[in-house]
């Protein structure tokens, strides 16, 4: 008899139309889009600031370095002394005083300046003069051996290696950072999913055990079935809340940054900066070619391919995992110390995806991990844009399904057990002894 | 083939614990079969056998002669004593669900859901959930939904716990006219009052162990002290008793009686009949009750638990 069908039917309609589900579904993305609205609103709010600074140079040699921008004001103050400069500031509630003490030749500037403020100024505020004046002094020093300022432009060259594979691929920086890009989001993508989606389940089977239901369920089912059952239809509930979020997050998007006009894409990140860069160095024209050109390059079908085959693979890993906790114990509090267990080898991958993986995509390391089957999802979803022989990939997703298997029976061991015992927290000595029965 | 299950020498452990040892059972066709035993003596270790939530050790179990399947959930239906059902689905929705997970189709499970709900006058909660019912009433819902499949082997662990009278009224006559309409019962509990009033048949289990079995009635015989209740009236009772008191063994009495002269429990030993003690007892008083006692399914219980 198979029941499948029938229970994943239930295990959906019941996830979609639970209240809570239905709310966070619809309120997630509202809420998302206030947080990166709010965060980019208060990060321009910060860089419109008006700041005065006032600058007390004795030495004279740094008289024309600092000119008023938009935000920032200089005060350039003469025939003070340091302390009446100090107290002057205090009154007039400026945002510091750059002070320049006495010194006879232009060589000992860089030793003598100082910055006082009321409290700790702003990291930008401060490498921002120290770029301004290391660049004047720079120029000057070098304008006393005798170069002009013609010659030190002039001297300003940007390197630009172009890459290029033996069988004649032409790759840029460009394509690293777009198969960072696609490998950060999939394995970060499966991540979360796990994270969301597991739990889900495990909190299911938990209160199939608390309302004793699961008596006369397990009389009619084979926990196995059950098990399945559980698992696709909560995926399948997962899958649409996804889906749901990521069009509505769309939306409001668009939405959002038409009304408000806040440029969203200018909150920068250290990855845009990381882009920002490479746009830098390459210009627009030539960036929009190696895009293009990057994604071009990307294995694509493999991509799509292995991403559907490692995505459900390893989540159908994980979930079986958090069903077997469901059923071990009695309620969610209990299922703490099996959590760690569990979050470890997963937390273990992104570590290993996004600091060895970047660095060296075909090590030692990161095909090791590629291969173990708790972490191969995340490690080698993010090796494949850098081309993975299919031979690897195969025997990896072979290896994660066989792992599949055997933690499904596993779960169902545990279930078929742990389902009935009430009362009483599990320990891992005798989740041995279960499996036995 | 009368026994419509039959349990051959089943052993369960758990770990180091024996929770069944050797245990035989025949549960005949069409009849009750009370499953009997103090807290912890392995009844639902041996129902949870039977329904294949869990596997024996040792020994075999057959349904209808032939050796239990996993299609034979179909053919049994099982009420567990911790009941449960999903609380914030709708009731209607959650038989329906559960019913066809004991292969039914559809359609048909509506009807007899239907038919169910009108004969207890539950039609309108179809759409309530279970968290909205009180539980009571959601365990006339599991009722329901044990006995909807017409399944051949019906078990029930404590159906009336619970209940309020009336209902539990209710639920033992569906009880008897399901069994007048073929079914068989496994009927476990700890109320003896309803084993005495619905079972025909009994196995007492202890201690992992089954120390008795057989026709409820039998039991009975075996079990019989051949002790009178008497209630005697007469001018001169110190006499009468003293008289009594030197031919038979006499215990004292309790029992109601509009009367309330001489209550006495008098054994009588093999050799002498009932009609020698009632005779006798006619020669010296006015005899106005005159029972014999029988051993209640209690004191059976108690009595055979507590020697075991």
């Amino acid at each position: 008899m198979n029941h499948l069908p029938l229970i994943i039917k239930r295990e959906y309609l019941t996830k979609v139309r639970n209240k809570s589900f239905i709310i966070m579904t619809f309120l997630s993305p509202l809420i998302m889009i206030a947080l990166i609205a709010v965060v980019a609103y208060l990060s321009q709010l910060n860089n419109d600031k008006k700041r005065t600074i006032t600058v007390l140079d004795e030495s004279g040699f740094l008289k024309d370095v600092f000119q008023n921008t938009e935000n920032t004001t200089y005060n350039n103050l003469e025939d003070f002394n340091l302390e009446e400069a100090v107290k002057l500031v205090k009154e007039t509630n400026d945002y510091g005083l750059l002070y320049v003490a006495k010194v006879d030749s232009i060589e000992e500037v860089s030793k003598s300046i100082k910055f006082y403020s009321e409290e700790t100024p702003s990291l930008t505020v401060i490498s921002g003069i120290e770029g301004k004046i290391e660049k004047f002094l720079r120029d000057k020093k070098l304008q006393q051996d005798g170069v002009t300022i013609a010659q030190i432009e002039a001297a300003k060259t940007n390197v630009d290696i172009a890459q290029e594979s033996f069988d004649g691929q032409k790759s840029s920086k460009l394509d690293n950072i777009i198969k960072l890009a696609f490998g950060g989001v999939a394995g970060y993508l499966l991540f979360m999913f796990i994270i969301i989606y597991g739990n889900m389940i495990m909190r299911s089977v938990i209160e199939e055990k608390t309302s004793r239901i699961i008596e006369v369920i397990i009389s009619s089912v084979k926990p196995i079935q059950l098990m399945m059952g559980k698992i696709i239809g909560t995926s399948l509930a997962g899958v649409t809340q996804f889906a749901i979020w990521v069009v509505l997050g769309g939306v409001l998007m668009i939405v959002v940054s038409t009304i408000f006009g806040i440029d969203l894409a200018q909150t920068s990140t250290p990855q845009q900066e990381l882009m920002n860069q490479a746009m830098q160095a390459e210009g627009a024209q030539a960036m929009a070619e190696n895009l293009l050109n990057g994604i071009n390059n990307l294995p694509l079908l493999n991509l799509v391919i292995a991403f559907m085959f490692f995505f459900i693979g390893g989540y159908l890993l994980y979930s079986s995992l958090y069903a077997a906790i469901g059923a071990a114990v009695d309620n969610e509090t209990d299922t703490q110390q099996f959590m760690l267990p569990i979050l470890m080898p997963l937390i273990l991958a992104v570590y290993v995806g996004v600091f060895t993986v970047i660095e060296d995509p075909h090590g030692t390391v990161s095909t090791v991990f590629s291969f173990i089957p708790f972490t191969s999802p995340v490690v080698m979803l993010m090796r494949i844009p850098f081309g993975v022989p299919i031979w690897q990939q195969g025997l990896s997703l072979l290896l994660l399904i066989g792992t599949f298997m055997f933690a499904v029976w596993f779960a169902a061991k545990i279930y078929r057990v742990g389902i009935l015992m009430y009362g009483k927290k599990p320990t891992y000595k005798e989740l041995f002894k279960w499996l036995k029965y | 083939m009368n026994d419509l299950l039959v349990a051959d020498s089943v052993s369960k452990s758990f770990g180091s614990f024996k929770a069944l040892n050797e245990v035989s059972i025949a549960v005949p066709k069409g009849s009750i079969f009370g499953l009997l035993g103090p807290n912890g003596a392995g009844k639902t270790t041996l129902i949870r056998i039977i329904n294949q939530i869990t596997m024996p050790d040792e020994g075999t179990v057959q349904l209808d002669g032939q050796p239990l399947k996993p299609e034979h959930i179909r053919d049994i239906g099982y009420l567990p004593e911790e009941r449960g059902l999903y609380k914030s689905m709708k009731v209607g929705e959650q038989a329906l669900y559960l019913a066809q997970l004991k292969g039914m189709s559809k359609s048909e499970a509506k009807s007899r859901l239907k038919y169910w709900f009108d004969k207890l006058d539950i039609g309108d909660w179809w759409n309530k959930k279970i968290q909205e019912l009180s539980k009571g009433q959601a365990q006339k819902i599991q009722f329901v939904v044990t006995v909807l499949h017409r399944p051949k082997l019906l078990i029930f662990d404590e159906p009336f716990s619970g209940f309020d009278p009336i209902n539990a009224n209710l639920i033992k006559d569906e009880i008897l006219q399901l069994r007048d309409e073929g079914a068989t019962v496994i009927f476990s509990t700890h109320r003896m009052e309803s084993v005495e009033e619905l079972c025909d048949h009994i196995a007492l289990i202890h201690k992992s162990n089954k120390i008795l079995d057989g026709k409820l009635n039998d039991i009975k015989r075996q079990y019989r002290t051949n002790t009178f209740e008497v209630g005697l009236q007469s001018n001169n009772s110190e006499a009468v008793i003293a008289e009594i008191k030197n031919k038979f063994e006499v215990l004292p009495a309790t029992f109601k009686n509009l009367n309330d002269d001489i209550k006495l429990n008098i054994k009588i030993n093999e050799a002498t009949s009932s009609n020698d003690l009632l005779s006798f007892l006619t020669s010296t008083a006015e005899v106005n009750h005159f029972v014999e006692v029988i051993p209640t399914a209690n004191d059976i219980f108690i009595q055979t638990v507590k020697n075991n």
